[in-house]
């Protein structure tokens, strides 16, 4: 059974009062405990299980203007005692940083409303396991397949995230998980590929049989792929990918990466940084969303953000400390983005893939190649040659590159956008960008 | 060394016989301790920006039978606990019958001391040479305008209890030391990085003033970075330098030798074993034993000794790297590869030190040899599809060729190649192997373990640059 609010409050009550006494002049605490259950699948039969019970707890405590803290998943209360006594006599020595504060007191948020994020329905291994044996049956009826691997995943978690100026709250959330990595083979070559579906309500999951014909169609149409040649072309971000290219953009506009001037965004406030048709928000408050909150880790409210308008860049992702730096008030983006998405664009997916008579879909990117001091991006890649709007054949072993600067300017959005997870994007085109193959 | 009873209704007697209980019909398994302190302070944007304690205490419980493992783990270690996960675990393997294996190899090595690095050094002194960095570093070139510098320090001990009450020891330090730092002049703005680390105390790494040979290294690569060109865009040929380079070989190699994607066949090179898959001068070892190394291991998480692993001999595929449960369903022995990131993880085979063997050429006649291509120095990190075998790299640090010369520094570019094939492209390989300095972590289905890398340079006829010049 996941603790309840009860519980997690005295804990953390406790710790506030302790450093208190011991005279901390500020601190905050969060408490939190997940139980997580997953049931893993190969080539239709059970492959292993694995359950997961943990409390976490992690303490910050401040002396004036330093600040020092310490985690833990050991939540006896002499263990506490030691450690906090180590965080405050850490705290002394630490050196005294003039941003350093609790989150301004009406920030906080007040009104806690629902958001659906928790659903209590307890999926028994049993079921998950007739729900995987359905998902490889799927995935595997196509003789190209020579391996099935799926696990679904329930997890329910709870947290209180408390502070010396009063704050106290925090509430229940679940997610199911499911997916699969399917492998298929011909006389060319081996393949993988993917499927997954995650939600707040298990209700939401896709079917079975869904995901596994997904996982399975996606990784048999990239056999027998061919490497092309080194050109400039213009490349389709399927959602999957184009997604990521948000998740770029939010660390480059995040509050840290500004005011510690090592991102490429820096100072382009009210400036044009994607192409004028281009606009971006960051949501909190959807109903069962994947990435919807109440409040941020520092307790502090949070709305909608519209971070870009018509292509100029309108806000930042700002934290407390970070905020202090720069001059401006949190808006609730401490531990990041929500629901952060691309609104639709005007062309539907069709016609963006025949918009140019030739260019490449790419469906997975490789490596670590975003640096986001200087807007330089180069990936690995696998997709298709599209001719004409309609796919010809599998590509791989080539890389893409550009900058982000440019790329941003050459973003054309197709009107396909959903809502599946916390960040999402419709389907994507940039033009101009350079492949390099053979 | 950790006493996991001392604060815990569970005693030792119990233990046992819950765990040798719940694993009488399985084919293997055990109970694993874990007890783990770390430290983290950072200095950041000219102050200490955080410093942070942890302490971890926790179980993993794991029951295999055939083909299934079950996992079970809980932070509280307690009678109520461990029997909740036993019975978890036999919940999960119904109708067992198997013949538990005793068997498991012991070892009176250690590959490192027992000590607790966080409290070998004061944090009073971590911060003083926090603030020497950046100090140094900005008044050394004005054009630094960001540096950020950290230690990393951990102590782990675990213990592992097996059926019959077999019990296996190990306490393992790890510290790490990084500075990065951003330059900006005539607007353009480039970072460098470097980082040292290991299973020894700080200071074994900080003498004689180690931490300004660390600055110097990423204020270097930083310079050099802001007089790149764009990259060039297509295959070519790539002189790769000796130690960090290697994670070429990982990612190329290593990855695909883990003997589950070789026992699921899912890996490029599950049906290559025997074959040439490298040219001759070609000899890979993945190397649990050398001391005091990031990626060493007195035991494995499962409590098999590690040893030293030949992977490639001659360009011929010799070994994969495994854990019990996959060398038992393999019909071989474990290499000492079994490992998890905590007690929260399962065990998998995993990378400890990837090393490609000297040969008796030297870079100079690498690069003489080259009329069109880059010479790569440094990598950020890589990435591999253990399927189709294609992997990739970041250069952090990278110059053209032109005509057997080295030219200008080139941006940062991803490099791709095809595992299975790349290694038969290596042409030249150099007399100057060298160890990676101790920063580097490997990600697997969501777990990090330190791991290390060492090469010497290499000279690769066709790999493809994915720059942007065409």
């Amino acid at each position: 059974m996941i603790k309840d609010q009860e519980f997690l409050k005295s804990k953390a009550s406790y710790c506030l009062d302790l450093a208190k006494k011991m005279g901390a002049t500020d601190a905050s605490v969060t408490v939190g405990h997940s139980i997580s259950e997953t049931v893993n699948f190969r080539n239709k039969s059970l492959d292993a299980s694995d359950r997961s019970d943990g409390l976490a707890l992690s303490i910050e405590t401040y002396l004036g203007k330093r600040r020092s803290s310490i985690s833990s998943s050991n939540l006896l209360d002499e263990n506490i005692k030691t450690l906090i006594e180590k965080c405050f006599e850490t705290t002394k020595i630490t050196p005294e940083d003039e941003f350093n504060s609790l989150p301004d007191k009406n920030l906080l948020a007040k009104q806690i409303s629902n958001l659906n994020l928790y659903d209590e329905t307890r999926f028994e291994n049993e079921k998950k396991i007739k729900y995987l044996k359905d998902l490889e049956e799927s995935a595997s009826s196509d003789n190209q397949i020579i391996n099935t691997e799926s696990s679904f995943t329930e997890n329910k978690s709870n947290f209180i995230l408390a502070n010396s100026e009063g704050f106290c709250d925090g509430y229940k959330t679940s997610s199911f998980t499911a997916s699969c990595v399917t492998v298929a083979k011909d006389e060319n070559s081996m393949e993988r590929d993917y499927e997954f579906s995650s939600k707040r309500h298990l209700s939401d999951i896709k079917q079975a049989t869904d995901l596994g014909n997904k996982a399975a169609n996606e990784t048999i149409r990239k056999l027998s792929p061919n490497k092309i040649g080194s050109e400039k072309i213009s490349i389709i971000f399927d959602k999957r990918i184009s997604k990521g290219m948000l998740s770029a953009f939010a660390s480059a506009i995040s509050a840290s990466a500004i005011s510690r001037g090592t991102s490429f965004l820096k100072d382009k406030i009210d400036q044009q940084v994607f192409a004028n048709s281009i606009n971006v928000i960051d949501k909190p408050d959807i109903i069962k969303g994947m990435g919807s909150q109440n409040f941020d880790s520092e307790g502090v409210n949070s709305n909608t953000l519209q971070l870009i308008e018509n292509g100029i860049l309108k806000n930042y992702f700002v934290d407390t400390y970070n905020g202090k730096k720069l001059n401006l008030k949190s808006n609730g983006r401490s531990g990041g983005t929500t629901n952060l998405y691309f609104e639709n664009g005007n062309i539907s997916y069709k016609d963006l893939l025949k918009k140019n008579s030739r260019c490449l879909y790419i469906t997975e990117t490789i490596g670590h190649g975003s640096n986001l001091v200087t807007g330089d991006y180069s990936v690995g890649a696998t997709g298709f040659l599209v001719e004409n709007g309609e796919f010809k054949y599998p590509v791989n072993e080539i890389t893409i590159a550009g900058n982000f600067k440019d790329m941003f300017k050459n973003i054309i959005l197709a009107n396909d956008l959903e809502f599946e997870y916390s960040v999402n994007s419709p389907t994507m085109m940039i033009e101009g960008m350079t492949v390099a193959g053979k | 060394m950790s006493n996991f009873f001392n604060k815990s209704d569970l005693t030792r007697q119990d233990t046992d016989k819950i765990v040798s209980e719940t694993l009488k019909n399985c084919d293997d398994g055990e109970l694993y301790l874990e007890e783990s302190k770390s430290e983290s302070i950072l200095l950041d944007d000219n102050k200490i920006k955080s410093s942070n304690y942890s302490s971890d205490l926790g179980f993993g419980f794991r029951a295999i039978s055939d083909e299934v493992v079950a996992y079970s783990y809980s932070n509280e270690i307690s009678k109520d606990s461990l029997k909740s996960s036993s019975e978890n675990l036999k919940s999960t393997l119904k109708s067992i019958k198997g013949t538990y294996n005793h068997e498991i190899p012991k070892t009176n090595k250690k590959l490192y001391e027992d000590i607790n690095p966080i409290e070998q050094k004061t944090l009073k002194s971590k911060l003083e040479i926090l603030n020497k960095v950046n100090d140094f570093l900005r008044k050394k070139d004005g054009s630094v305008k960001q540096v950020t510098a950290s230690f990393a320090g951990e102590q782990k001990s675990i213990e592992i209890i097996r059926s019959g009450g077999e019990v296996i020891t190990d306490v393992r330090p790890l510290i790490r030391f990084n500075v990065s730092v951003m330059l900006e002049k005539n607007g353009r703005k480039e970072t460098g990085v470097y980082g040292i680390g290991g299973r020894q105390s700080y200071d074994d790494y900080l003498k004689n003033d180690n931490w300004k040979n660390v600055c110097e290294e990423a204020l270097r690569i930083a310079s050099v970075n802001l007089e790149s060109k764009p990259a060039p865009a297509g295959e070519m040929k790539v002189v790769l330098g000796p130690g960090w380079p290697a994670i070429l070989i990982h990612e190329a190699i290593g990855h695909g030798l883990e003997g589950d994607f070789n026992r699921k066949k899912t890996s490029a090179f599950h049906n290559l074993m025997g074959q040439k898959v490298a040219s001759e001068g070609v000899t890979i070892v993945d190397d649990g034993t050398i001391d005091n190394r990031r990626g060493s291991l007195t035991i494995d998480d499962e409590g098999t000794p590690t040893e030293r692993t030949v992977l490639i001999e001659k360009g011929i595929l010799k070994g994969f790297m495994q854990d019990r449960h996959n060398a038992r369903l393999m019909n071989t022995k474990s290499t000492g590869s079994g490992r998890r990131e905590n007690y929260r993880h399962i065990v998998l085979p995993r990378m400890r030190n990837t090393m490609m063997l000297s040969g008796n050429q030297t870079q100079d006649e690498m690069i003489k040899s080259v009329d069109k291509g880059i010479f790569a120095v440094s990598f950020g990190g890589g990435q591999v599809d253990i399927t189709s075998g294609k992997f990739v790299f970041n250069c952090t640090e990278a110059y053209e060729i032109n005509n057997g010369k080295i030219g200008s520094p080139i941006k940062g570019a991803t490099l791709i190649g095809d595992g299975p094939s790349i290694l038969k492209e290596v042409s030249m390989v150099g007399n100057d192997m060298m160890m990676d300095p101790g920063i580097g972590t490997c990600g697997k289905a969501g777990q990090g373990v330190p791991v290390g890398v060492a090469q010497p340079s290499i000279l690769i006829d066709k790999m493809t640059v994915g720059g942007t010049k065409l």
